[in-house]
């Protein structure tokens, strides 16, 4: 029950994007396209899942016995951009049709915020490594969740008439903004 | 502390850096180094217009060789010059490839549909409604103006897409995102080669054309002021605009779908204002032709269908050579039309275009009699065009039928055409009911000869053109209805004095559909006159195919012409392909330039690849369901006259041209009357408040 708890909070309550604001950047450049969405949103549930765990392993075994709290953020960039380096040599290799489905999005993530901001969330709220999966797993879902829904609704905005003024990215910030106060509604239902 | 924090994130880095260095070792991938030149000199636009998921796999495709150096669509020469050097390959000439919005290449759009999101032109029509709706036919929403990344497309002036060729880099993306797939990336060569379709959106006036001129089309352009691609547009299906638009009987307008609103629209004469525009600019558009690939393919007959192909195989790379039996090339249109429908200057000055692309002639040379095929081969032609056209008359088979004073209706004009005494006395009888047999009339009343078309059913059964019997009626020539000669009547000296006639009733209507002619016994009557002139259908001069002893390779249909196959016109020989009326009879000069295109393409096939293919299903007929009459929402418009150059006293004592062209104003008003069938075609069941009456199939805003 607490899993189901969780989920439903990463998802819809603490939504990556819309209620942490992170992961800006890519929420609006890559969601003119549903299809170029849904590519980013799985490659982001991907990677935010192994880094997660590596970086809960990284904080629980190496940086908390050693009193390093502090060096949080610099040693989770530094694992997330050699996990996402080696992931991808391990998709070339290993499974290229996935590689190369995933094309450009890989590199991207490297220095994608939500990813990060998920695998600190998991440290701060003290999570256990099962937790630590199953949150990030979630809330990798969440931003797929609102990439897609905003590719779809600019996609609808395309052959509106629009002034133009408010053309691309400014209504798409407005559309966000709008988003996020939708899932405001969800605010309070689960911690 | 600090000693330990520096410890702990170089032992990070170094454990990363382990890693991936193991992994870069044991996860190698091997990649040709030439992967990453090629990729240093594309275009780096990631369009996909390659086919390719970007550059990158692009340059994969190259150096697998899935891909030529040409890969980049949008790099052009430079470009393919720089991978092809990579590559070591020898880059000679790249043709340009362009977008063609004309509803041609593929499957009706019903079929192909495929939902892509509410950013496709068909969601937009779903959710948003049109006016603009038909089987096949843009729907005019400009996807793909949104699509295209080099600003290349714009929508016309009446809601349709329109290319600039010199900004199309033929990348694909407006395909990619055209849900009626009315859009087709082409060359030149594939445009020559297509044949029409029943797959492809043709307009009605398309269907009906002999020549498969893309005729909506060049009539956009025309509208557009695009004169010199409405000539190019023409000139990939015929290469005798300025000929054609003169003496073409325009079936097309027969099948106009505006003639169901007011009048058709007068599709020729728009086409003989672009090809007047040209000659009357005083300098000739440039005709693009493929690099000479020094293959020779041998032409025998200087007529349309000799000049069609031709003219063909010189523009896609072959060096053809011209075999004609007269002093000079026309055939029919210069031995056979009359100087004041087709002036000899005017067809000059156009067969003179078409040699200065580069082929050889020879004339007053006759296939049978100087050469034959065999000789041919020895010269080393690997292909041979028999196009000789239907010269040989058919004869009335009534007693004295040789005297003195009958000639054949092309043999008057052959003689007028070459300037040579006609023989021809004071008063004419011509026997006949088609185009020639008006031709051979108006000629003569033009030689102060008083004339009788005598013809053996009514005047709704003449096979010639209303406007040509009118004309004829207009200029003095008489008509004697269902009469049929029964005897020419000679004085002493063999000479033509009398035409003896029998009256004709119709009975029931024969194989043609019209209604077989009866005498009527007892009703024989005399005509006073000093020359005959025959016109009752004429046949090809087949014995040139034979050789001494009787013996021919090639085979004669029971109409005695020659058989070929009726889609690649490749013969019993299959280096040798016929057309025109060689092949088919007397007919159409439009048709006899068609064939000449069908063959060359055939030839080029054949002598490419040893097959000829036949794309199915090639569009023979009109296609029913594209024949409705139901047209609704259309402003009746007025159709300009067409402008006579001779007065009618001038007319009958002079050869000089008697219609002329229209002007630049005329010609716009009359192209605005097209309906864009197949482009934008019309709702049957219109919104009426969401028309906008004032030019058809526009959207109100």
């Amino acid at each position: 029950m607490d899993y189901f708890v969780l989920i439903i909070a990463a998802i819809f309550v603490n939504n990556i994007v819309l209620a942490q604001y992170l992961g800006n950047c890519p929420f609006i450049g890559t969601s003119k396209e549903s299809g170029v969405a849904m590519g980013m949103g799985f490659a982001v549930v991907f990677v935010a899942v192994m880094a997660a765990a590596i970086t809960w392993c990284v904080q629980k075994y190496l940086l908390t016995p050693n009193d390093l709290g502090y060096l949080q953020t610099i040693a989770f960039i530094l694992v997330i951009a050699a996990l996402v380096q080696f992931v991808e040599m391990f998709l070339k290799k290993v499974i290229p049709p996935l590689y190369k489905s995933l094309g450009i999005f890989l590199p991207l993530i490297t220095t994608n915020c939500a990813v990060l901001g998920i695998a600190i969330i998991c440290q701060r709220e003290e999570y256990s490594l099962m937790e630590t999966v199953i949150f990030s797993l979630a809330s990798g879902a969440g931003f797929m969740l609102a990439l897609v829904v905003l590719a779809t609704i600019r996609e609808r905005l395309e052959i509106s008439r629009v002034p133009v003024s408010l053309r691309g990215t400014p209504l798409a910030l407005i559309m966000a903004g709008l988003m996020s106060l939708a899932f405001f509604a969800f605010k309070g239902m689960a911690s | 502390m600090i000693v330990t924090s520096v410890l702990i994130l170089f032992g990070i880095g170094l454990v990363a850096a382990v890693i991936l260095a193991v992994a870069s070792k044991v996860l190698y991938v091997y990649e040709d180094p030439r992967i990453a030149e090629v990729e240093s000199v594309l275009a780096g636009a990631n369009c996909g217009g390659c086919g390719f998921p970007g550059c990158a796999a692009a340059a994969q495709g190259v150096v697998a060789g899935k891909a030529g150096a040409n890969v980049c669509v949008i790099g052009g020469t430079e470009v393919a010059q720089n991978v092809a050097a990579i590559m070591g390959l020898e880059f000679s000439v790249m043709e340009k490839e362009i977008a063609f919005v004309d509803c041609t290449g593929g499957i009706r759009a019903e079929a192909i549909y495929r939902y892509e999101g509410v950013n496709d032109c068909r969601a937009q029509h779903m959710l948003y409604k049109g006016s603009k709706m038909c089987p096949e036919g843009c729907l005019g929403f400009g996807t793909c103006v949104d699509a295209c990344q080099f600003g290349a497309i714009e929508m016309g002036p009446y809601g349709y897409p329109v290319v600039n060729p010199d900004l199309c880099t033929a990348c694909g993306g407006c395909v990619q995102v055209c849900p009626r797939g009315v859009i087709t990336i082409w060359g030149r060569t594939a445009r020559i080669q297509h044949l029409n379709m029943v797959t492809d959106c043709l307009a009605p006036c398309r269907q009906r054309c002999p020549g498969q001129i893309n005729i909506p089309r060049y009539i956009e352009q025309v509208s557009r002021g695009d004169y010199a691609g409405a000539l190019e547009t023409i000139r990939e299906r015929i290469p005798m605009p300025l000929s054609i638009g003169r003496v073409c009987p325009h079936p097309c307008e027969e099948a106009c779908r505006r003639q169901h609103v007011d009048e058709s629209i007068g599709i020729n004469m728009i086409k003989r204002f672009a090809a007047d525009w040209e000659m009357n600019s005083g300098k000739r558009l440039p005709i693009p032709c493929a690099p000479e690939n020094g293959r020779k393919v041998a032409v025998v007959g200087g007529g349309p269908a000799g000049i069609s192909c031709a003219y063909f195989l010189r523009r896609l790379g072959y060096s053809p050579t011209i075999f004609e039996s007269m002093p000079a090339l026309g055939g029919q249109l210069r031995y056979g039309i009359p100087e004041y429908r087709l002036p000899k200057a005017i067809l000059d000055w156009e067969i003179e275009g078409i040699l200065a692309l580069g082929m050889d002639v020879r004339t007053e040379t006759q296939f049978g009699r100087d050469f034959t095929l065999e000789d041919l081969t020895d010269q080393g032609f690997e292909a041979v065009f028999l196009g000789i056209g239907a010269w040989k008359n058919a004869s009335l088979r009534i007693e004295n039928e040789d005297a003195e004073g009958v000639l054949t209706g092309t043999e008057l004009l052959t003689r007028v055409g070459i300037g040579v005494d006609t023989g021809i006395g004071t008063k004419v009888v011509v026997i006949g009911g088609g185009n020639t047999a008006i031709d051979a009339s108006r000629t003569s009343v033009r030689l102060g000869t008083d004339v009788t078309l005598m013809y053996r059913r009514t005047r709704t059964e003449m096979p010639a053109n209303e406007e040509e019997i009118i004309g004829a009626e207009e200029e003095g020539v008489k008509y004697q209805f269902l009469a049929a000669p029964k005897r020419i009547l000679v004085d002493d000296a063999g000479r033509v004095t009398h035409l003896e006639y029998i009256r004709m009733e119709l009975g029931e209507p024969d194989q043609s559909g019209r209604r077989r002619p009866e005498p009527v016994e007892g009703s024989e009557a005399l005509l006073e006159c000093d020359t005959i002139l025959t016109a009752i259908g004429q046949k090809p001069e087949l014995d040139c195919l034979y050789d001494e002893n009787g013996a021919c390779q090639l085979d004669e249909t029971r109409w005695r012409t020659l058989d070929a196959h009726p889609d690649t016109l490749q013969t019993a020989l299959p280096h040798v392909f016929t057309g025109g009326d060689m092949y088919t009879g007397p007919s159409l000069v439009i048709t006899a330039l068609g064939q000449g295109r069908k063959a060359a393409r055939s030839i080029n096939q054949f002598l490419t690849s040893g097959m000829i293919s036949v794309p199915e299903p090639l569009q023979r007929d009109l296609i029913p369901y594209t024949m409705f009459k139901d047209v609704e929402n259309v402003n009746p418009k007025k159709k300009p006259p067409m402008p006579q150059l001779c007065s009618m006293e001038d007319r009958t004592c002079t050869f000089n041209e008697v219609e002329g062209t229209l002007s630049e104003e005329e010609v716009k008003q009359e192209a605005c009357r097209c309906m864009r069938c197949g482009l934008t075609c019309y709702n049957r069941n219109p919104e009426p408040d969401r028309l906008d009456f004032s030019e058809p199939g526009v959207k109100k805003d």
